[in-house]
């Protein structure tokens, strides 16, 4: 099914909205089965486990030597913040998805540090990974689309952030491989996402150092004769359990490199590494030990680091935006609703007040992501303004966070309501480095 | 999506940055000290803006503080004169907010006829230098308590009452007044009226001395039976209780975006400045994630970072006027982060270069002192977040104080 419109299609927007169409998520979502514990259940236990089994990524054999770079488009250099038709189409679809499908279930999946199969095959039925590959590799991009991939993530977040977090990890792996793999990576992993069942997988760079800088990694990679020999640990890793394939970061001789590393090869496991949030995505930690891969598996040496680390954080960025909608649009009226003293507690400055601020460091959040992330889909220098946003969204993020528990006040403490959630999930944006990738 | 500077005000801007950078700021020191003398530099100046703003709405003549001018709306995406002013007086802030504030025909009264005149009177004040007189020594923010009476005598009005902070008031050729028709209706009976200085009963009773914007002259104003011809109430003279405010009032949703670019231009110059002199204490372009820089680097950074999202509110709420979209949310959402984040930015910034920031040798204590007022007038944070407040939470006025 997918592969017959995916020739057709004009656009990936319309795509998305064919596949919601025909998908049955909506009937499914209310004959949801009770969650099912996932087998890797000794993960979560302190055991470290094997990685999961990988299936063969193999070339297909028909890459010519050519890689495949999404093209950037041109501005009319007007300053514009509306959407194209097929940005609102998005937009329209996934805030639905957000709020019906992802928002009921954030709740058990955070309790559960998973996300059910229904869920999960839900969300595939979205066919966002198509975005991540270009056309010539078998998925619907034609040319760079960080904004558009920017609202979607801000959309489905909306509905809850660590569940759009796991969703996105793939998406995030094949964004990498599309904008930095050479051909060879390209043509045996990329096509592997854009088929009927792309494998899960992560983005491993994070370590657990205090003052954590991803530019002086712990873990290393050294070249022995044609081989990296790979060794160190990383943490935070989204999806961990569930991953096919990993892209590591490993220092070479004073240099971050990217290492592409499937899951079962020998050395390579996981131990437990559930954090304060991001429940729902089941964060790990990836141990490397004396892991041996071929040199062919690095990313080439026109890999540019800090774009990669920009693409990333801009991405969290993303995420903290939907959440923080999110925050604001659950305090409005539960402070117009909540009575003290005769009237709401929004009759009152020092509760409205606090309200306000948070609208408007919302909106602050936003313009500074969608600015970089325009700057980047166009091909331009991006880096100060990537910068900026992640200090303004790690910093708001989490005043965000703590202010919606502030106002609920017991209440909030409890989870009874989501916003101790989203308290524990806003601490990730100052901590979170790559993961995500645009 | 694209939220850097329109390519096609390049020119005005640049032409802006020149303008403060070598008219403005040569004598910004010069009129910091000499409070209440006249900037005879801004003269030649001002004739420039005029010719300009009479020539291509593109050229810098769109820098003054009015801003306003119509757009049609075509269902395209505009970029218009509230984004190239925005962005013009960014600039010229960038040399001196308190010279910009006096440049003569640029001032708030000036955007208050553009707002709300008809068409015969916007003839008739062509050319005019208006300044704006809400405030009185009774009434602040709560503008609908203003207390100068004006009262109809045959084809005139008869204005009683006192008016203070009222920018360039001595200076400019006439002022907007804000009087009320009928103390007991409250908001709606307020109208503004153009009086002209000369006029009988108007008397300048003295100028402020201040702690920033020097350059700025602050005049209090009484009305004694100040007797104004009818035709120079601005808009309609009946009074509407449904909407009669909303005419008074809109006039700010232009202007509050301008003075959000005045605290934007103004915290720029103190974040280049103290770039400049801190750059051996800085990594190279932004190399230095947050936990490995300096608390210098981080906190200069920081500032960055809330300057830029300040501007960029401020440069939305323009682009929604632009557009034709309302925006009186955003107008306050960026008023009130501008003026805050101006505030903080220079006065961070006298701290981080220490007793060099302080001293007089340089102009960053002189920010400091001018970025004050940015977050009070033309409504202060209190009353920016009250605006917002009630717009988010969908209260009245009556609900939410």
């Amino acid at each position: 099914m997918a592969a017959t419109f995916m020739g057709q299609a004009q656009g990936f927007g319309l795509a998305i909205l064919t596949q919601m169409a025909s998908s049955e998520w909506p009937d499914k979502f209310k004959l949801r089965k009770p969650i099912e514990k996932l087998l890797y259940q000794g993960s979560k236990t302190g055991f470290q486990v094997m990685t999961k089994v990988s299936r063969q990524f193999a070339s297909s054999g028909k890459t010519n030597g050519q890689v495949t770079r999404l093209s950037t488009s041109a501005s009319k250099g007007l300053f514009d913040l509306s959407l194209s038709d097929e940005q609102q189409m998005i937009r329209d679809s996934l805030s639905m998805f957000a709020k019906e499908v992802i928002r009921p279930a954030a709740y058990d999946c955070d309790g559960n540090a998973s996300i059910p199969a229904e869920l999960l095959a839900q969300a595939q039925e979205l066919g966002l990974i198509y975005y991540a590959v270009p056309e010539a590799l078998g998925g619907m991009a034609t040319e760079d689309n960080v904004t558009t991939q920017m609202l979607i993530l801000e959309d489905l977040a909306y509905g809850d952030m660590s569940i759009t977090a796991a969703l996105y990890s793939a998406v995030s792996v094949a964004n990498t491989l599309s904008r930095w793999g050479s051909a060879d990576q390209q043509e045996r992993y990329l096509r592997a996402f854009a088929s009927e069942k792309p494998p899960q997988a992560a983005l491993a760079v994070v370590e657990k150092t205090p003052l954590f800088d991803p530019y002086k990694l712990k873990t290393s990679a050294k070249l022995v004769g044609s081989d990296y020999l790979l060794n160190g640990e990383k943490a935070l890793v989204l999806v961990g359990s569930d991953a096919e394939l990993f892209i590591v970061a490993a220092d070479v001789d004073g240099t971050p490199a990217l290492f592409i590393v499937e899951s079962g090869t020998a050395g390579l496991s996981i131990s437990n590494g559930s954090a304060m949030g991001l429940k729902a995505a089941s964060t790990q930690n990836l141990i490397l030990n004396n892991v041996r891969i071929p040199a062919t598996n690095r990313l080439p040496a026109t890999f540019d680091y800090q774009a990669f680390l920009d693409l990333g954080s801009l991405a969290w960025c993303a995420l903290s935006v939907g959440c923080g909608q999110a925050i604001l649009d659950y305090v409005v009226p539960y402070v117009n609703e909540r009575e003290a003293f005769g009237e709401p507690i929004s009759h009152r400055q020092g509760v409205a007040f606090m309200v306000a601020d948070m609208a408007i460091e919302l909106d602050a959040m936003r313009l500074m992501t969608w600015r970089a992330c325009a700057l980047a889909e166009q091909g331009k220098n991006f880096h100060r303004e990537a910068y900026l946003a992640k200090i303004l969204c790690a910093e708001k993020a989490m005043k965000l966070g703590t202010d919606a528990v502030q106002l609920l006040g017991g209440h909030g403490f409890t989870k009874e309501h989501p916003v101790e959630r989203w308290y524990r999930d806003m601490r990730c944006l100052a901590v979170m480095h790559s993961g995500l990738h645009l | 999506m694209y939220l850097e500077n329109p390519k096609k005000f390049g020119m005005l801007v640049e032409q802006a940055h020149q303008v403060a950078l070598n008219v403005l700021r040569p004598i910004s020191r010069k009129y910091d000290k000499a409070e209440h003398e006249y900037p005879k530099e801004l003269d030649m100046l001002a004739s420039l803006l005029d010719g300009m703003n009479e020539g291509a709405p593109g050229s810098a003549g769109a820098t003054s503080a009015t801003g306003g001018g119509a757009n049609t709306n075509t269902g395209e995406i505009k970029n218009g004169s509230n984004l190239s002013t925005a962005l013009g007086v960014m600039e010229m802030c960038w040399g001196d907010v308190g010279l910009l504030l006096a440049m003569p025909r640029q001032g708030l009264g000036n955007a208050a006829i553009g707002a709300v005149a008809n068409e015969e009177q916007l003839e008739r004040f062509k050319g005019t230098w208006a300044a704006m007189a809400i405030t009185e020594p009774n009434c602040g923010s709560d503008s609908a308590a203003i207390r100068t009476t004006a009262v109809k005598d045959g084809d005139d009005y008869i204005l009683n009452g006192e008016k203070i902070y009222v920018t360039s008031g001595a200076r400019a050729d006439s002022v907007v007044v804000w009087a009320t028709l009928d103390k007991n209706i409250g908001r709606a009976a307020i109208k503004s009226f153009v009086v002209k200085h000369g006029t009988a009963g108007m008397q300048v009773t003295r100028l402020e001395k201040k702690l920033g914007i020097k350059a700025s002259d602050t005049a209090a104003i009484t009305f004694t039976n100040c007797r104004v011809p009818a035709a120079n109430l601005l808009g309609s003279p009946e009074v509407d209780v449904q909407k009669g405010f909303a005419g008074v009032m809109q006039t700010f949703d232009n202007t509050r975006p301008l003075v959000a670019a005045m605290a934007i231009g103004v915290a720029k110059a103190s974040l280049d400045r103290t770039r400049e002199l801190l750059k051996d204490n800085l990594s190279v372009n932004y190399s230095a994630l947050p936990m490995q820089a300096s608390f210098a680097e981080a906190t200069l950074n920081r500032l960055e970072a809330e300057w830029e999202a300040a501007r960029l509110l401020t440069l939305k709420a323009a682009w929604l006027a632009d557009n034709k979209i309302p925006n009186s949310k955003e107008a306050s959402m960026a008023k009130a982060k501008a003026g805050r984040v101006a505030n903080e930015v220079t006065l961070k910034c006298v701290e981080l270069c220490g007793a060099l920031g302080y001293g007089e040798d340089e102009l960053l204590e002189k920010w400091s002192r001018d970025s004050k007022i940015l977050d009070i007038f033309e409504g202060t944070q209190q009353i920016q977040l009250l605006i917002v407040a009630r717009r988010v939470l969908n209260k009245s006025s009556a609900e939410l104080k």
